[in-house]
């Protein structure tokens, strides 16, 4: 039995291996040699130079690259915050309720992203759906807080907000309600059991919940494009331009590679740490 | 622990804000489709529906609907077929290099797509490869084939092994009780991972943005003329593309509920 399950799980992972191997291992691997190639060259049959990089230091693409991880840091630390709540009721307290909103949330994640962030410029405009109704009612209207470091934040939130959600619901849900009776029965205060048994026990649904938005934040474009204008470039942005206009697949290499050592930095070691069949509910075996 | 009656009402009322904050933009979004305005300003003042038939007459959008509609039925497919074997590794047998396999798969949930879709770019460049909506499929399941194999595999770990190794004593080959037993029992999540794996392709913008080539989907089209200025059809399009989504989910989600009750009738 031990032999065949063995032969057969080897088997039903090659499918989806086959797909990542031609689809997302080689890719990255093009990435990474085309990053060293001397600027705007085409193909990846020069020798090496790695003046790209050099370009990331002295034409200040590094800025970029500081704003984007500060503001996916900035949008993590809040979605942590606005979520923890709403995941603890999800996980000890609502009942049909959790139902709802997690339908309620799925759902909204089916419409694309852009068409949302679209209806938040709708929503936030001089005359969109607030300023113009305020307007309508009082007579006097306010200055639209778009295109500017705030909204984008903001934006990022918005959209990564069922990335946070779910990771910690399923995290809080993992903290036995034994030991939290327990501390409230020798008379913790409520803080106290936050701090030493929720937020200690629950901590690989934070892990998971914080490093996925974080990263997908980093790399984020839609939200400074659309709300954003042109405040601040982010560093998908300056890849995406080196890529299109400026038509130099080096730098656009150099610039990805600098973004994907962090990103995958990140994630591995996150990924690494927790044990995914307790997670998503395999019972001992 | 008995949370107090005060804290559970303060947290529902917190999550119905949640909702609300959710779909305020699409709120907009359908009042400005709705707005017979070119240059949409609130209070909407007249309302009308020409936007709607512009929309359903315009050749342009048809033929974006037709090239999204053929990207996502694909992937659905093949997402379903590659999540239902994957699951099974994933879950279900004990292989040597399970647990690595398991990391490995979500690196691409975890990667920014933007920069997935322009180091695709690259590859099919540097083979020869002409991007077109095909080349978005394969852009696509790069990230929702690992999705479905996680929805599927949560329905494999509550999996009861010993019923194929009943099937096998009773002398089924493993493909028989693949067919037989596993496939059934997986069966309503196949399918959910397959709704999944359908409406994140059809609303999928960053991933498509370079690997379609001279073809564009409909994110690709709506995200072009919000960029280029402000264009009516943009607001009605996009309505018309969420309602098409809403559909569907309501569709599946009634879908076992009528099933139920045609059985019943018999």
């Amino acid at each position: 039995m031990e032999r065949l399950d063995r032969k057969l799980g080897t088997a039903s992972s090659l499918p989806l291996l086959a797909i990542l191997l031609v689809a997302f291992i080689a890719p990255m691997l093009v990435v990474a040699v085309f990053s060293a190639m001397p600027r705007k060259v085409f193909s990846v049959f020069n020798s090496p130079d790695f003046s790209a990089y050099a370009a990331l230091l002295e034409q200040g693409y590094y800025r970029s690259l500081l704003w984007s991880l500060g503001m996916a840091l900035a949008s993590t630390v809040i979605l942590f915050v606005v979520c923890w709540p709403l995941a603890f009721g999800m996980a000890k307290v609502f009942k049909r309720f959790t139902i709802v909103l997690t339908i309620a949330v799925v759902v909204s994640l089916f419409v694309s992203e852009n068409i949302r962030l679209f209806g938040w410029v709708l929503t936030l405009m001089k005359g969109g759906l607030i300023e113009g109704h305020v307007r309508a009612w009082t007579g006097e209207g306010f200055e639209s807080p778009l295109y500017s470091v705030p909204i984008i934040v903001f934006s990022l939130v918005y959209v990564y907000f069922p990335f946070m959600l779910f990771p910690l619901a399923q995290g809080i849900a993992m903290v036995p309600d034994d030991a939290r009776q327990a501390a409230a029965d020798l008379g913790a205060s409520r803080w106290r059991i936050l701090f030493e048994i929720d937020l200690p026990l629950a901590a690989p649904g934070i892990v998971v919940g914080s490093l996925l938005s974080f990263v997908l934040a980093a790399g984020a474009l839609a939200e400074s494009k659309i709300l954003g204008g042109q405040t601040v470039i982010v560093i998908a942005d300056e890849i995406e331009t080196a890529f299109t206009y400026g038509q130099d697949w080096p730098l656009g290499s150099a610039l990805s590679m600098v973004l994907i050592t962090i990103i995958a930095a990140l994630a591995i070691y996150g990924i690494a740490k927790v044990d995914l069949d307790a997670i998503m509910g395999r019972k001992g075996r | 622990m008995k949370t107090s009656r005060l804290l559970r009402a303060a947290l529902m009322a917190y999550g119905i804000g949640i909702i609300a904050w959710l779909y305020l933009p699409l709120v907009s979004v359908t009042f400005a489709s709705i707005s017979k305005a070119r240059y949409l300003s609130f209070p909407v003042k007249r309302y009308s529906m020409t936007w709607y038939t512009r929309a359903l007459e315009s050749d342009t959008v048809s033929d974006i609907v037709f090239t999204s509609l053929k990207v996502a039925v694909i992937v659905t497919v093949v997402s379903m077929v590659v999540g239902f074997f994957g699951a099974l590794a994933f879950a279900r047998y004990n292989w040597r290099f399970r647990k690595l396999y398991q990391k490995l798969i979500l690196l691409p949930i975890f990667f920014p797509q933007t920069v997935l879709g322009l180091a695709l770019l690259m590859w099919f460049n540097s083979v020869g490869i002409i991007p077109t909506w095909k080349t978005a499929v394969i852009a696509h399941l790069v990230w929702i084939s690992p999705i479905a194999t996680l929805i599927i595999a949560i329905r494999a770990y509550s999996f009861d092994a010993a019923l194929e190794e009943a099937a096998r004593d009773m002398g089924a080959s493993t493909w028989v009780t693949l067919r037989e037993i596993t496939l059934p029992l997986l069966m309503p999540s196949v399918i959910s991972a397959g709704l999944f794996a359908f409406l994140l392709s059809w609303g999928n913008f960053p991933l498509s943005l370079f690997t379609t080539g001279a073809d564009s989907t409909l994110p690709e089209w709506l995200y072009a003329k919000m960029v280029s200025g402000y264009s009516p059809l943009v607001p009605t399009v996009g309505v018309l593309s969420i309602i098409a989504s809403f559909c569907l989910v309501t569709l599946a989600v009634l879908f076992p509920w009528i099933m139920r009750a045609a059985r019943k009738d018999r």
